[in-house]
C-alpha cells in the first residue's frame, strides 16, 4: 500500500498577530493509504474541520505540508484548484450550496470546472447520480424542487462528479432521521466499494462510525488524540470519555461487563458483535441451550 | 475574511458612552458630526480633535478596535487626501506636469483627512458603545412623532433591528458558501470582469434561497413569541433622561458654541 | 379535561420547500398532554410531528377536528394570544429564532410583545436565563454562541413568556452532541425541577427515553404510545418503520428471543449490564 495523503508537521493558526491569535490544527503528521475508509471524530472545535480543509487546500497551513501522492499540494499555489478536484470535499448540510436550473447541471458544476465536457462528463454525472440513488427523473427537475434528503444527495453527488481520488465529508448524514442517515451512509459503503477510493468521514455518530471505518483519527485541543483502528480506538472508551467524546452504547455495555469481571472482548462495536459473544458466553454458562 | 471588519461592532461594556441615553446619544452624534464639517480653521478643528480624543478615551474600548476601523477606509481618506493636496488655489508652491502644491492644497488635505477620520471615530464610537437594539430605539422613539401622520415608525425600526442582527450570520454563510464553491472547483480569482461577477451566481443564488428560507423562521418564530406589530408593546430597558445625559448634551452645546466663535473670531483657511 | 387535548386532528398545506401538496399531514390523530407531563413524540422525517407541534399554539389550524389549550379552542381567534402564551414554540434551528443583537434583549423580545411592565421583563428575563443555565452571557452577542446555548436562549426566550407548557420541534436536529446534551438537560430539569410540561418532538430515540410518555407517529398516525419501557419493547414494530431503538433494548431484546429469561427490555447501558450480570452469577 502506498499513502496518498501525507500531512507533515501541519499547524495552523487562526488570526495571527491579533489578541484573538488561536491555534486551530498543532504540529499534526499522519498518513492515509491509497482505499482506506477513515472516521474523523473529535467534538466541535477540536479542529477537524480546519485540518480537512487544509487536505483539499480551501485553507493554506501556516506550517508544515499536505502531500498528495508525495508532492505538496501548495508547491505551485496557482494550480491548487487541480488539488480541489482530486481530493473532494463534501461540506455541512451541502444542500445549501445548489443553485443550477436543473438538478443535472448542479450535479455536473463541479465536474465541468474540472474540465470534463460531452460523454465523459455525462457519465460522471449519471455515475454519480447512480451512486445516490437519484433516479433519472430527478436530473431534470429544479434542485429547489427536491425534498431534503434529495437536496443533499444531489449535492454530494455533485461533489463525486468531480471523480475524486479522496472523497471528505463532513458530517454527510447531520440533521437526517434514522432512515435518511442509514441509506445515505450505505449509498457511501457502496461508493467506496465499487471506487475504491479513500473516504475521510467526519462524524459525531460514533454507532455509524464504528460501523464503517478502517482507521479512527481523533482530534483533540487542535492536536491528534489517535490514530488507529477503529477497535483499538473503541477499546479505550475511558481516554474517550475524558475527552468527551462517547463510544457506542453497545461498546459501553460490553466494558461495564468488563469491569465486572465478566470475560467478554474490550472493543465490541455493533450489538450483532455483541449479541454474538454474549450468547457463546451464556452457552457455555449453560444459562441458555 | 470578510468577518474580520470592526466597523459597526457592539462592544457591551460599562464606560461612560456606555451608560449615556441611547436619544441623547443619537443626537449628540448627529450634532457632532455635522459641526466636524463646520470648521474652518485650525482653532476649532483642534476643538474637535480634543473632544474626539476624549470620547475614544471613556468609550472603554481598545484604541486598536478604533484603528481596525479606520483601516477599512483608509484608501479613502489617501485618495481624497491627494486630490485635496493638488486642488487648491493660490500661489503655488511647488510645481511639476499637471500637480500644483499650494498652502491652500495643503490646508484643504489636512482638514479633509482629519474630518473623515473624525467622521469614522464618532461613528464607531457610537456604535461600539450603543447596542443594535438601543440604537433603533432611540431612532424609534425620536421618530415618534411622525407615526401620528401613518409613518411607519415601529416597522422600520424593526426591520433595521432585524437587519442588524443578521449581517454577521449571513457574513458567516457567505464565508461557508464560498468555501463549499471553491471545493466543486469554482474560480473566483481569476479572469476579467464579467467572469468575475459570473463567479458570484453561485454564491449568490443560494444566499437569497437562505435568506428567504429564514425570512420565513423568523416570522414564524416571532409570531411564537406573540409579535402583533408594535401596539401594546413594552421595553424592558426604559429610556429616560438622567443628569449624565443632560450634561452630554450641554457638553455638545457648548462644543458647537466654540466651533462657532473659533470660526468667528479667527480667520478661515480653506 | 387534560392541558392538552387533540381530537380527531386532519391537516394538509403545500409543502414550501418545492410548493408540493401535502395531502393528510397530520392524518387523523388523537392525543392529550396533561400538566406536568414530559412527552417525546418521535417519528421520521414528514411524519407529521412538527406539522402536528404548529397545532399545539394556534400557529396551524386543523382542516378538521379540535385542538383545545387548557379548554380554550385554538380556532378561537380571540383566544389565538392566550394560547400562544400558555404554549411557547421552539423551534430547530436556533440561528433563526434569535431576533435581537444581545442575549438579554432577546429573551426579553415575548414579554415585550405581551406588554409586560419593563421591571417585570428584567426580573423574568434574568430568572429565565438562570433556569437554562445562561445568565453569565446575559450580555453577549447571539452569533458568537455554540449552537447548544444558541437553543438555550431560545427557550428562555419562551420561559419568559411564562408559559404552562414548552413543545420543542427537533431542538437538538442541528446540534453537536454536547450541544443535545445541554439541551436534553435542561429539558428535564425544567420538567423536574419547575413542573414545566414539556412536549419534546425529536427523531433522536436516545432522547426520548428519559420521558414520562413516548409517541411514535408515522405516516401522520399515531403508530404507538406508551412508557418509554412499553415502546422500546416493540423492537420489531419500530424496526418495520425503520425508526431506530437504543442499542440497550435492542440488544435486550434479541437476547431474550434466544432464551436469556429477560422479565423486561433495558432501557440504558447500566441497565442492561446490570441484567446481563444478574442472569450470569
Amino acid at each position: 500500500m502506498s499513502a496518498v495523503l501525507e500531512v507533515k508537521n501541519l499547524s495552523f493558526v487562526y488570526g495571527k498577530g491579533t489578541p484573538f491569535e488561536k491555534k486551530a490544527v498543532d504540529n499534526l503528521s499522519l498518513s492515509v493509504e491509497k482505499g482506506e475508509f477513515i472516521g474523523v471524530i473529535g467534538h466541535t472545535g477540536s479542529g477537524k474541520s480546519t485540518l480537512v480543509q487544509m487536505l483539499n487546500g480551501l485553507i493554506k497551513p501556516s506550517e508544515g505540508q499536505v502531500l498528495l501522492d508525495g508532492r505538496d499540494i501548495w508547491s505551485e499555489p496557482k494550480k491548487i484548484r487541480q488539488v480541489r478536484f482530486r481530493v473532494g470535499m463534501v461540506f455541512q448540510y451541502p444542500e445549501y450550496q445548489l443553485f443550477e436550473d436543473t438538478v443535472y447541471k448542479d450535479i455536473a458544476f463541479g465536474a465541468a470546472n474540472k474540465g470534463l465536457t460531452g460523454a465523459a462528463l455525462d457519465a460522471a454525472v449519471r455515475g454519480a447520480a447512480r451512486f445516490t440513488g437519484l433516479r433519472d427523473d430527478l436530473l431534470e427537475k429544479s434542485p429547489f424542487d427536491l425534498s431534503g434528503g434529495e437536496k443533499r444527495r444531489a449535492a454530494i453527488a455533485g461533489v463525486m462528479a468531480m471523480e475524486p481520488e479522496v472523497l471528505i465529508l463532513d458530517e454527510p448524514t447531520a440533521g437526517l432521521d434514522p432512515m435518511g442517515r442509514e441509506i445515505l451512509l450505505s449509498q457511501i459503503v457502496n461508493y467506496h466499494k465499487e471506487r475504491g477510493n479513500t473516504i475521510l468521514l467526519v462524524s459525531h455518530s460514533m454507532e455509524d462510525i464504528a460501523r464503517v471505518a478502517d482507521r479512527i483519527l481523533v482530534m483533540n485541543h487542535a492536536r491528534l488524540h489517535a490514530f488507529d483502528t477503529t477497535e483499538r480506538v473503541f477499546a479505550q472508551g475511558a481516554s474517550l470519555d475524558a475527552i468527551g467524546l462517547r463510544v457506542p452504547q453497545v461498546t459501553r455495555i460490553m466494558q461495564l461487563l468488563r469491569q465486572r469481571g465478566v470475560d467478554v472482548p474490550e472493543s465490541i462495536l455493533t450489538v450483532d458483535e455483541a449479541l454474538s459473544v454474549l450468547s457463546a458466553l451464556l452457552k457455555k454458562e449453560g444459562k441458555i441451550w | 475574511m470578510v468577518r474580520d471588519v470592526s466597523f459597526g461592532q457592539y462592544f457591551p461594556g460599562k464606560s461612560l458612552l456606555h451608560r449615556i441615553d441611547p436619544r441623547a446619544k443619537l443626537l449628540c452624534f448627529i450634532a457632532f458630526v455635522v459641526v466636524i464639517f463646520f470648521t474652518f480653521n485650525y482653532a476649532s478643528l483642534g476643538l474637535i480633535v480634543a473632544a474626539m480624543v476624549f470620547l475614544v478615551a471613556v468609550s472603554g474600548i481598545a484604541p486598536k478596535f478604533y484603528f481596525k476601523s479606520l483601516k477599512v477606509i483608509l484608501v479613502v481618506v489617501l485618495i481624497t487626501s491627494v486630490l485635496n493636496l493638488f486642488y487648491g488655489s493660490g500661489e503655488a508652491i511647488w510645481e511639476w506636469w499637471i500637480l500644483r502644491l499650494t498652502w491652500n492644497g495643503i490646508h484643504r488635505a489636512v482638514f479633509v483627512t482629519v474630518r473623515i477620520i473624525c467622521l469614522i471615530l464618532a461613528s464607531s464610537c457610537l456604535t461600539f458603545t450603543t447596542s443594535p437594539t438601543e440604537l433603533t430605539d432611540a431612532l424609534e422613539r425620536l421618530m415618534k412623532p411622525l407615526a401620528k401622520i401613518h409613518f411607519p415608525v415601529h416597522e422600520i425600526a424593526m426591520m433595521m433591528s432585524l437587519a442588524l442582527r443578521f449581517v454577521p450570520t449571513l457574513l458567516e454563510e457567505t464565508d461557508k458558501l464560498m468555501q463549499a464553491q471553491k471545493a466543486r472547483g469554482a474560480d473566483m480569482e481569476s479572469g476579467g470582469f464579467f467572469k468575475r461577477v459570473r463567479s458570484l451566481i453561485p454564491i449568490l443564488i443560494p444566499l437569497f434561497v437562505s435568506a428567504f428560507r429564514r425570512a420565513y423562521d423568523i416570522a414564524t418564530a416571532m409570531e411564537c413569541r406573540c409579535y402583533r406589530g408594535g401596539s401594546g408593546r413594552t421595553r424592558m430597558k426604559i429610556l429616560h433622561m438622567s443628569a449624565r445625559d443632560i450634561i452630554a448634551m450641554i457638553a455638545t452645546a457648548l462644543l458647537i458654541g466654540g466651533v462657532i466663535v473659533c470660526n468667528l473670531l479667527l480667520a478661515s483657511v480653506i | 379535561m387534560s392541558f392538552i387535548s387533540i381530537e380527531n386532528v386532519f391537516f394538509s398545506y403545500d409543502n414550501i420547500e418545492d410548493g408540493k401538496p401535502v395531502v393528510n399531514a397530520v392524518d387523523g390523530v388523537s392525543l392529550s398532554v396533561e400538566k406536568g407531563e414530559f412527552v417525546a413524540v418521535i417519528g421520521h422525517n414528514g411524519c407529521g410531528k412538527s406539522t402536528l407541534a404548529k397545532h399545539l399554539n394556534a400557529m396551524l389550524l386543523p382542516d378538521s377536528g379540535k385542538v383545545y389549550v387548557d379548554g380554550d379552542d385554538t380556532c378561537d381567534e380571540e383566544k389565538t394570544w392566550d394560547i400562544r402564551a400558555k404554549v411557547g414554540l421552539v423551534l430547530q434551528n436556533p440561528d433563526n429564532q434569535l431576533v435581537a443583537s444581545v442575549v438579554e434583549e432577546d429573551v426579553a423580545f415575548g414579554p415585550e410583545n405581551l406588554g409586560v411592565d419593563p421591571r417585570e421583563i428584567r426580573e423574568r428575563v434574568d430568572a429565565a436565563l438562570k433556569a437554562v443555565g445562561m445568565y453569565e452571557y446575559r450580555l453577549h452577542a447571539p452569533y458568537k454562541l455554540s449552537g447548544g446555548q444558541k437553543q438555550r436562549i431560545a427557550i428562555a426566550g419562551i420561559l419568559a413568556i411564562q408559559p404552562q407548557c414548552i413543545v420543542l420541534d427537533e431542538p437538538t436536529a442541528m446540534l453537536d452532541p454536547l450541544g443535545r446534551e445541554e439541551v436534553l438537560s435542561t429539558l428535564l430539569r425544567l420538567n423536574r425541577e419547575m413542573g414545566m410540561t414539556v412536549v419534546l418532538i425529536t427523531h433522536y430515540m436516545d432522547e426520548a427515553v428519559p420521558a414520562d410518555r413516548v409517541v411514535v407517529m408515522d405516516s401522520g398516525k399515531v403508530l404507538l404510545q406508551g412508557t418509554p419501557r412499553e415502546v422500546f419493547s416493540q423492537v420489531e414494530l419500530l424496526k418495520k418503520h425503520r425508526l431506530d431503538v437504543p442499542q440497550a433494548a435492542e440488544l435486550g431484546f434479541r437476547l431474550r428471543g434466544f432464551g436469556v429469561p429477560f422479565d423486561r427490555v433495558p432501557l440504558d447501558e447500566q441497565e442492561c449490564a446490570e441484567m446481563l450480570l444478574e442472569v450470569l452469577q
